[in-house]
């Protein structure tokens, strides 16, 4: 069977138009950005018409429009061609563009809606009135859903991620399947093979699913932890400030990359060591809602105080079953009463990326809270006699959150990247494990001479960060304008 | 001032004495000392044998009275066994009357180490030499670069200009070293498909860096740190341009030139200063990456070697240092906040 080419038949008119329009975009962004040092913004001459320069500004802004929305036209054939035309035609690009079929459709589903009722969602409405929030939405919203797709659907890869076919070691993009006889999806390996004949592509969309799991949750936990210790802090102050600010500028003296080698190695998980910290970190989550729901309700015992315990159970059930793991030293519960079990790699990684990140948020909670609590309705609130839990959780948190929101983006893209670099290094993770961290460092030994393996997921990685980032760009400035 | 430095100081040993005993603490739990145990006294040895070795070298007391053996505040061991003395700061084959009764990091004695078979203080000094080299070129590149990209981006708030440099900022703050150093390296240095411009390696760099064995590792580290410090500048600058001063100045007559050169600039600096000390901790890591990543023989190589390898003292000697430099920048930062700040330094 012939390798697929980039473009395919489609690409023998499209490629060389798609070139001009990235030459024009180059040359009018370079022309802008030049402009904008020499030109004063638009200057109105006497008579009320431009004057001088402006001509130049204008054209640098039309070249910029047109080929963009050019560049967009070709991208969208490209997609279109790899969904609505047989498999092969829209070459490589066309094939992936097919394989991410449904995240397209749940993508245009998810825009659509959020677009049509964005005055009635609040803040994540406000997004889609900025270019560079929507943009980043969508290339988060694309991981999230490829991540899930193929994570629980099992649909987007084209082959198995841990399996290897004989002869298509370290292979370039487009190489076929020496077994396929039909030119179908799963004939070729899209984007080659890496150094153990394993289809990059797969391997790319299957470690989606690992990052898209661990990084947001991670975080989540860093913030409960940050704002279950950070309100306290920075309300009360003295000892307590003191005494917590010191213990977080303890964690953060530490180079992240030492305090990851001296956690997530094989003999500190031997002592257990992980262990007893997930003990202490998940409690924080408990603590969190427990507290968060009874300091509201505390003034209904009747209700409160059975829901509160449906809370503690229900929580520290799945509490006791992520601390209590096969193999570890830590493992109490018996076998019925287990919920699941993480595989302990993972859970190591967990509980040292939360680790990491806490003391930040920490600061971050406790400098918004020193902040806020000068307010008059936290004066009011105390005036009327309120605990000081429910002060700090229901006045001071609620009017917290916008700057919580945007380090709570940024923050995930910072976690991957974390999560990147404990796989670059080869740490807690299997080795043969499809996230991105690990892929990258499997592929950086034949980096110059097959460069594919590791691009692959270095740029799916880059695209996940830049998207949070430019999310949480978009929020700020959203958040900022009322 | 003084008070205040005097504080600072404090919390620094503090915070110092707290980091080295945790390190220490991991460093030399039952497995990692069996583990040194059996690389050191052979691969199959049983678990009698180790417990002896153990024994033997002084590993199997109490982990503080250790801790305050290396630290040197606390006497080093010694053992008498048929007739011969041997004991911590007892170096082989030498008279054990001349030795020294105490033997620690405060007395320069390092240790060895069992990887690289070199007193630590050695490995070490030579390490931050070279990283000291990576450094100086990257601060070089990355410090003007992200303060003109940030000055030009905050002089006109909202203008093109602005726009694009921005969106390059949160591009680079988006690339991971780790990430940007195999894109680098794939388009710049590859044989298969690349430019070839540069060696996709730095090694060569250790004795002789050229431009094009040493641009690599710099622009991978610069680039990442550039991001952050040029938004930052952007922020101080986008503030300090909307301040009273400046619209008298430019109400004056002064030329939109003279204004940012002399009346913003120095004003909008301050902040960046404290961010690009406080940058240090992260660019650490960077080097930790750059370095593995193009083989670049310095500091973090050797934190990566002495982490991979269980070679404890060598882990120790390195963790001690980094922390010191992280503190120290801390410290300096502060300092300079203080002393560039007039509101600060006069109340």
């Amino acid at each position: 069977m012939e390798p697929l080419t980039w473009t395919g038949t489609i690409g023998i008119v499209l490629s060389p138009l798609f070139l001009l329009a990235v030459l024009v975009a180059a040359v009018s962004a370079l022309g802008m950005l030049v402009g904008g040092f020499v030109t004063a913004p638009v200057r109105v001459g006497p008579g009320g018409g431009p004057r001088g320069r402006f001509g130049f500004t204008l054209l640098t802004g039309l070249g910029l429009r047109w080929s963009m929305l050019a560049i967009g036209a070709i991208i969208l054939i490209f997609v279109l061609t790899g969904m609505f035309l047989p498999y092969g035609t829209g070459g490589i690009f066309g094939a992936m563009a097919g394989q991410f079929l449904t995240v397209w459709i749940a993508l245009l589903v998810t825009f659509g809606l959020s677009i049509r009722f964005k005055r009635r969602l609040g803040l994540y409405g406000k997004l889609f009135d900025s270019t560079v929030g929507m943009i980043g939405f969508g290339l988060v919203m694309f991981w999230v859903f490829t991540a899930v797709f193929t994570g629980v659907f099992g649909l987007i890869a084209t082959h198995n991620p841990l399996s290897a076919v004989s002869g298509l070691k370290n292979k370039v993009p487009g190489v076929p399947v020496p077994a396929a006889e039909v030119w179908a999806v799963g004939a070729h390996y899209l984007l080659g093979g890496d150094n153990l004949a394993r289809d990059v592509f797969s391997r790319m969309v299957h470690g989606s699913w690992i990052v898209i799991q661990i990084a947001p949750l991670a975080t989540m936990f860093s913030f409960m932890i940050g704002i279950t210790l950070g309100l306290p802090a920075g309300y009360y102050g003295g000892r307590l400030d003191t005494f917590l600010s010191f213990l977080a500028n303890l964690i953060l003296a530490f180079p992240v990359i030492l305090l990851f080698y001296l956690l997530v190695t094989p003999e500190i998980v031997q002592t257990g060591i992980p262990s007893f910290m997930a003990t202490v970190l998940f409690l924080f989550p408990i603590i969190f809602i427990a507290v968060l729901y009874y300091s509201r309700y505390y003034t209904q015992p009747a209700k409160a105080r059975p829901t509160l315990a449906v809370i503690i159970v229900v929580m520290g059930w799945i509490y006791l079953s992520l601390i209590s793991q096969e193999g570890t030293v830590l493992n109490f519960l018996p076998g019925f009463l287990n919920l699941f079990d993480v595989p302990s790699g993972i859970l190591v990684v967990f509980v040292s990326v939360v680790f990491v990140n806490a003391p930040t948020v920490f600061r971050i909670v406790r400098g918004l809270t020193m902040d806020i609590k000068t307010r008059d309705y936290v004066a009011a609130a105390q005036t009327r006699g309120e605990g000081p839990w429910y002060i700090m959780l229901w006045e001071i948190l609620p009017n917290a959150r916008g700057p919580l929101i945007v380090d709570f983006c940024l923050r995930i893209g910072y976690t991957t990247i974390l999560l990147g670099a404990l796989g670059f290094f080869g740490l807690g993770l299997p080795p043969d494990s499809p996230d991105w961290g690990s892929t990258i460092n499997a592929g950086r030994g034949l980096l110059s001479i097959f460069p594919h393996p590791a691009l692959v997921p270095a740029m799916a990685l880059l695209s996940l960060v830049l998207g949070l980032n430019l999310l949480a760009d978009g929020l700020r400035e959203e958040s900022l304008k009322d | 001032m003084l008070r205040f430095l005097a504080r600072r100081l404090v919390t620094m040993i503090a915070t110092a004495l707290c980091l080295t005993v945790i390190v220490f603490f991991l460093t030399n739990l039952a497995p990692n000392l069996e583990k040194i145990a059996k690389s050191e006294a052979g691969a199959r040895i049983t678990d009698e044998e180790v417990a002896s070795w153990l024994d033997k070298n002084g590993y199997a007391r109490p982990m503080l009275i250790r801790y305050g053996e290396w630290l040197g505040v606390v006497p080093g061991w010694t053992r008498d066994e048929a007739g011969v003395t041997t004991g911590r700061c007892i170096a082989p084959n030498s008279d054990p009357a001349l030795a020294p009764r105490f033997c620690g990091v405060l007395q320069g004695d390092w240790g060895t180490s069992t990887v690289f078979k070199a007193p630590v203080l050695d490995m070490v000094w030579r390490g931050l030499a070279l990283t000291g080299k990576l450094m100086f070129w990257v601060m070089l590149v990355m410090v003007p670069g992200a303060l003109v990209v940030g000055v030009l981006a905050g002089m006109r708030e909202g203008s093109r200009t602005d726009r694009a440099l921005s969106t390059g900022s949160i591009l680079t703050t988006a690339t991971p070293e780790y990430v940007s150093g195999v894109v680098f390296i794939a388009v710049f240095a590859s044989s298969a498909v690349g430019l070839k411009w540069f060696n996709g390696s730095a090694t060569s760099a250790m004795e002789q860096a050229t431009f094009a064995n040493f641009t690599l590792p710099v622009m991978t580290i610069a680039l990442y740190g550039m991001g952050y410090i040029a938004r930052m500048t952007r922020a101080a600058m986008t503030e300090v341009m909307t301040a009273q001063y400046i619209r008298t100045a430019r109400l004056k007559g002064v030329s939109f030139r003279n204004v940012v050169m002399q009346h913003a600039l120095r004003n909008a600096l301050i902040a960046p200063f404290t961010v690009i000390m406080l940058q240090f901790p992260w660019l650490l890591n960077g080097v930790v990456i750059v370095e593995t990543l193009f083989n670049y023989k310095g500091f973090g190589w050797t934190l990566v070697e002495a982490a991979g390898n269980n070679d404890i003292e060598l882990l120790l000697g390195v963790s001690v240092v980094s922390v010191f430099v992280v503190l120290i920048t801390q410290l300096i930062s502060d300092i300079g906040y203080v002393y560039l700040n007039p509101r600060i330094r006069i109340t």
